[in-house]
């Protein structure tokens, strides 16, 4: 073979012709920066967390990462923290699911009535979750049969399987028994009694999805279906079965979320998760997710997530109007979309890694 | 007479009422390189991506090495040593050089079935091995494809193809987009193919690209093969008035 020399990147960006040695610092160093941020979107949201929690920490006189309230941040983290972090694998796998929130309430309620019916309570949970497993089937399976945005399909998916729990608690929610044992999600457990089971569960599962995106095939096939479903599907990776993956994972994880919750709460009320898929949605943004697919991270969808937890109890414990707070996980979502875009375009422009 | 490695027999394509490719027959010999041209919607498309496994055929017949095939998906295309190589150089730009390489052929350490824990070292030494083999500076094969020009992603696909051991590599209007050095960088390494024992199937808009890298050129038109000759019996001028 004639070796063809393949074109070597130019020393020098072109227009940035020779500077001083200081200016090429400076520059290498934004562009280390650049890089860094290509290879970990999610490090925005971090640096953001870690700057909330310092204000909060601030301005509520140390009330703020007392244990008392960390155990409220942590006890609630888990159970929106799952959808999120569902609804991130799913948007780097290219589609979005809006069904979540009405899956966070059908799954519990359908393993409640079970349980009340007299079915174990493990077989409830798991009965339930391939019902929920089977919403996400359905709306992958719809989403990708009919090729159509999985946006609408699971829009209305949000309002059938709603109308769904509702019906099925015949208008009045229904009580879990009172001999029922849910420590095995509400126990408090760590030093102190810092977090509950549920928290424990969350952590697990959190690490195994990281895991399963960083270090299996199958993670990397997530990836590269939402980054380029054509070239994926060239390279002979069964790019519908990854879609119907992350459909059904990201129902589950919204299913099993429910159930930690119902389980906390001892009743299974119709109306839990109602406006919890766009909250999910929001963390995901935060975290880094790109909407367009291929970009984003476990790790981003759980700091997302307990961004808008921190911002829910900060706002409180700072002493600000809590009604707030829709107003400020509004304003951080358009903030790291527009900030990620932005960023996303600098690097390509500058052309870091070569 | 040596046996053709692709064997295509009155093969035809319809699309939703269209007749893309209407009974085209061609046969190409191990370690020649055919040079595919043709006007756009003329079926030259069409004809590799049954090859590839992207679309099937609707009859006709494709033999490989004189055995009978039935290309169904891409990952059979791989198995019988046919890699393509599309002009947007089909990567994954948010993904590293490495796992861009690999995608869907990840050498695996652990596995349940399809599904395994990648070997991220052997993954990123063959990467690198890759690479160099087709004589590509690169800074490292855990940079993101989406920092490369377009030359550079062009040479990860040939390195990719190249690794997997391909018999046939089609590379559909791989310099679209391409500066001209880079694009010379290209048919250079079109032009070596048969050195190394491979295939190759090139389409182009560009009648000077096919000249200068190819043994034979073929034209199709309206769906049919109306010129096959080899390049030294024919000229620019002469298979244009095909087009």
């Amino acid at each position: 073979m004639t070796p063809s020399r393949k074109n070597e990147p130019p020393a020098v960006v072109p227009g940035v012709r020779r500077r001083s040695n200081e200016a090429g610092a400076g520059r290498a160093a934004i562009k280390n920066l650049f890089r860094i941020y290509l290879e970990k979107p999610e490090l925005a949201g971090i640096v953001l967390f870690v700057l909330l929690t310092a204000v909060f920490e601030l301005r509520s006189g140390a009330a703020f990462l007392s244990s008392d309230n960390m155990r409220g941040i942590l006890g609630l983290l888990p159970e929106v923290g799952l959808v999120s972090i569902g609804v991130t694998i799913l948007m780097i796998c290219g589609e979005f699911d809006l069904s979540v929130g009405s899956t966070f309430a059908l799954t519990p309620m359908a393993t409640s009535l079970m349980i009340i019916a007299g079915v174990p309570a493990v077989v409830a949970v798991l009965l339930g979750l391939v019902i929920a497993g089977v919403i996400g089937f359905v709306n992958g399976f719809i989403t990708l049969t009919f090729s159509i945005p999985s946006f609408i399909t699971t829009l209305g998916m949000l309002f059938i399987v709603r109308s769904l729990t509702i019906v099925m608690s015949g208008g009045f929610p229904p009580l879990l028994p009172d001999d029922l044992d849910t420590s095995v999600f509400t126990r408090f457990v760590g030093p102190g009694g810092l977090f509950r089971a549920s928290f424990v569960w969350f952590l697990v599962i959190a690490l195994a999805s990281a895991a399963m995106m960083a270090i299996s095939n199958l993670g990397n096939w997530i990836r590269a279906t939402g980054g380029n479903l054509e070239a994926t599907r060239a390279m002979g990776v069964p790019t519908i079965r990854v879609k119907i993956f992350c459909f059904v994972l990201c129902a589950m994880m919204a299913g099993f979320g429910g159930v930690m919750q119902v389980f906390r709460l001892h009743s299974p009320l119709p109306s839990i998760g109602d406006g919890l898929e766009l909250q999910a949605v929001a963390a995901a943004v935060i975290g880094g997710t790109a909407l367009t697919g291929g970009i984003g991270t476990v790790l981003g969808g759980v700091v997302g997530a307990l961004l808008i937890r921190v911002i829910d109890n900060g706002l409180v414990m700072s002493q600000v109007d809590a009604n707030w707070f829709k107003f400020a996980v509004g304003a951080l979502t358009i903030f790291a979309v527009v900030s990620n875009t932005w960023l996303r375009r600098t690097a390509r422009r500058m052309k870091v890694a070569t | 007479m040596d046996q053709p490695l692709i064997s295509i027999r009155d093969v035809h394509k319809w699309y939703a009422g269209v007749h893309a490719v209407r009974g085209v027959s061609l046969d190409v010999k191990a370690a020649e390189v055919v040079g595919l041209v043709g006007d756009n919607g003329a079926g030259k498309s069409t004809l590799i991506k049954m090859l590839s496994g992207v679309h099937r055929t609707d009859s006709g017949e494709i033999r490989i090495a004189g055995e009978l095939v039935e290309i169904a998906s891409p990952k059979i295309a791989m198995r019988l040593g046919i890699e393509t190589i599309y002009q947007d150089a089909s990567m994954v730009p948010m993904m590293s050089i490495a796992r861009n390489l690999f995608v869907g052929r990840e050498p695996l350490r652990l596995r349940i079935g399809d599904i395994g824990i990648i070997d991220h070292e052997r993954m990123r030494r063959e990467s690198t091995q890759a690479i160099a083999n087709v004589d590509l500076h690169l800074r490292s094969p855990d940079a993101l494809l989406g920092e490369l020009s377009g030359g550079q992603r062009q040479g990860v696909a040939i390195a990719r193809a190249m690794h997997f051991k391909s018999r046939v590599l089609i590379l559909d209007e791989p310099t679209n987009h391409l500066s001209v050095k880079e694009t010379a960088k290209v048919l250079g390494f079109v032009r070596g193919l048969p050195a190394q024992g491979v295939t190759g199937i090139l389409i182009s808009h560009n009648l000077h690209h096919v000249v200068e890298s190819c043994d034979r050129v073929v034209v199709m038109a309206r769906g049919e093969i109306v010129f096959d000759r080899p390049v030294n019996e024919t000229s620019i001028e002469e298979f244009q008035e095909y087009l």
